[in-house]
């Protein structure tokens, strides 16, 4: 059974259709990414599964539990951390339990209890102005991940880090995935990334934005470091790049 | 360290501005340029600040009770006028153009109308701070909601946070800085608005003694006043300083 499914879900703004009928699955502790242009539509299907705005058809399941249009279910992390300013890192990183009703002081005990499985450890006291960016969007990570233990939707996440810090936050970002096992949902149009992180790859194409392929990562996991270099790697890429080419 | 020192630096410029401002004032006044009843020297004004010291104390007293009370209170009707406009658009839409036009009306204008109806004691003067007060404070306020970042909003909303959750977390800690912003303003509003309520009617008060010491033509004790009540103005501000500092400490580094 599937974490999320979404169902033959479209979407118009002020009459022209975004996105149509996008159907597709996560499974449980898969890593799925949407793989498309900027302005293709992507960020409108994250809304919609996060809740915040409705389909115009289709519906959106959790668990096989309708939550299409309902928030408060699945929660998001983008390229921008978002991180409060005026909050330490470890209020920050508890506030979906806040919000959820916790007490403040034991959201943070149970925050701080991930720092380390994170690699924010020492940064509890922080504000987020005294961190880098790379830290920022850990600390970003573990705020989604507090928020839901089931799925979480990543947009474009790690677009606004350098080259080098980028790919040490994705060998970073599959060794805690390793240990926690999240459902993640990623949109990303880098092709590299897209191919390092995924199970699974979905191409969102064309105008409105459909889905039109679905490519499986079969490399094992956890990934050696060289797979972006290896033959299988780049086998992938040309098969991406042929097909948006088209 | 080197912040510590060019701190000094800009301070000394600002000092010696002011100091070459006093010296050519003493020389004015010592080559009988003007006549020294027209225009007390700053020696002259400082003897008497020392000499009437005791009483302007207790002047002061007075006027800065009002000022407080008064600024409380314009803290208190800001906030809740911001937020209630904030949470609700028509409310919005309805008050703001009449809190703009409440700015327009000068307030030396007011003040007596404010006697006539309340009498010589306290409650017209702290009323008169209160519309002066207010206004920055609502202002500040209500920019900085405005100004919330609506992605964090809806990050949020899809947290599942309610409307007042996200108020709360995300509308008025962003709004602090400008809140701070209009309440230093505010601050020195309510010394100069209780100083003018007072010289319209009153027993005592800074404004009170300004009256006096004019109709008796004790120009020296007049720019004593002055200067006190800008030290006082000064001091608040640097308070209000002081307490945003503490208030957001995530703004230190």
């Amino acid at each position: 059974m599937p974490v999320l499914e979404v169902k033959g879900v479209s979407k118009s703004f002020d009459g022209e259709k975004i996105i149509e009928n996008i159907s597709l699955e996560l499974k449980e502790g898969e890593i799925v990414s949407l793989l498309g242009v900027s302005g293709g539509g992507k960020t409108t299907l994250f809304n919609m599964i996060a809740g915040l705005s409705m389909p115009d058809e289709g519906k959106i399941y959790l668990e096989s539990e309708d939550i299409t249009g309902k928030p408060g279910n699945v929660s998001y992390m983008l390229q921008k951390d978002l991180l409060l300013p005026y909050r330490t890192i470890v209020d920050n990183v508890a506030l979906p339990l806040v919000i959820r009703g916790m007490k403040k002081e034991e959201a943070r005990e149970k925050a701080s209890g991930y720092f380390a499985e994170f690699g924010l450890e020492g940064t509890e006291k922080k504000y987020p102005a005294q961190l880098s960016g790379g830290m920022k969007q850990r600390a970003a990570l573990l705020r989604t991940y507090l928020f839901s233990e089931k799925v979480a939707l990543l947009d474009e996440p790690f677009s606004a880090l350098d080259m080098l810090t980028k790919g040490a936050v994705h060998e970073w970002y599959l060794d805690v995935m390793e240990k926690i096992k999240l459902s993640t949902l990623f949109i990303t149009h880098d092709i590299d990334e897209a191919i390092l992180l995924s199970d699974r790859i979905y191409l969102l194409t064309g105008r409105p934005g459909t889905l039109t392929k679905e490519i499986v990562i079969k490399e094992s996991k956890p990934r050696k470091k060289d797979f972006n270099l290896s033959e299988n790697f780049l086998q992938y890429k040309r098969e991406i790049i042929s097909h948006l080419e088209g | 360290m080197k912040r510590k020192l060019q701190n000094t630096t800009s301070k000394i410029w600002s000092v010696s501005a002011i100091a070459i401002v006093l010296i050519l004032w003493q020389m004015i006044c010592s080559f009988g340029v003007v006549d020294s009843f027209m225009l007390p020297s700053p020696v002259q004004v400082v003897k008497a600040f020392i000499e009437e010291f005791p009483t302007l104390m207790e002047h002061s007293l007075v006027t800065l009770s009002e000022a407080f009370i008064g600024l409380a209170l314009g803290i208190l009707l800001g906030f809740v006028m911001a937020v209630l406009m904030d949470q609700f658009e028509p409310l919005y839409k309805a008050c703001y153009p009449l809190i703009v036009l409440s700015q327009t009306i000068p307030t030396v204008a007011i003040a007596p109308l404010l006697v006539l109806w309340f009498g010589y004691e306290m409650a017209p003067k702290v009323i008169l701070i209160v519309i002066t007060t207010f206004f920055p404070i609502t202002v500040g306020l209500l920019n900085g909601f405005k100004a919330a970042d609506q992605d964090s909003i809806n990050l949020l909303r899809a947290m599942g946070a309610g409307r007042w959750q996200i108020f709360s977390v995300v509308k008025l800690p962003g709004a602090m800085s400008q809140f701070f912003a209009g309440l230093r303003i505010s601050a020195s509003y309510a010394v100069v608005g209780a100083v003018i309520s007072e010289w319209l009617g009153g027993f005592s008060g800074l404004g009170v003694y300004m009256t006096r010491v004019k109709k008796a033509f004790s120009f020296d004790k007049m720019f004593a006043v002055i200067f006190l009540i800008s030290i006082i103005s000064l001091l608040l501000m640097k308070g209000v300083d002081l307490l945003q500092k503490k208030c957001m400490p995530w703004e230190k580094e």
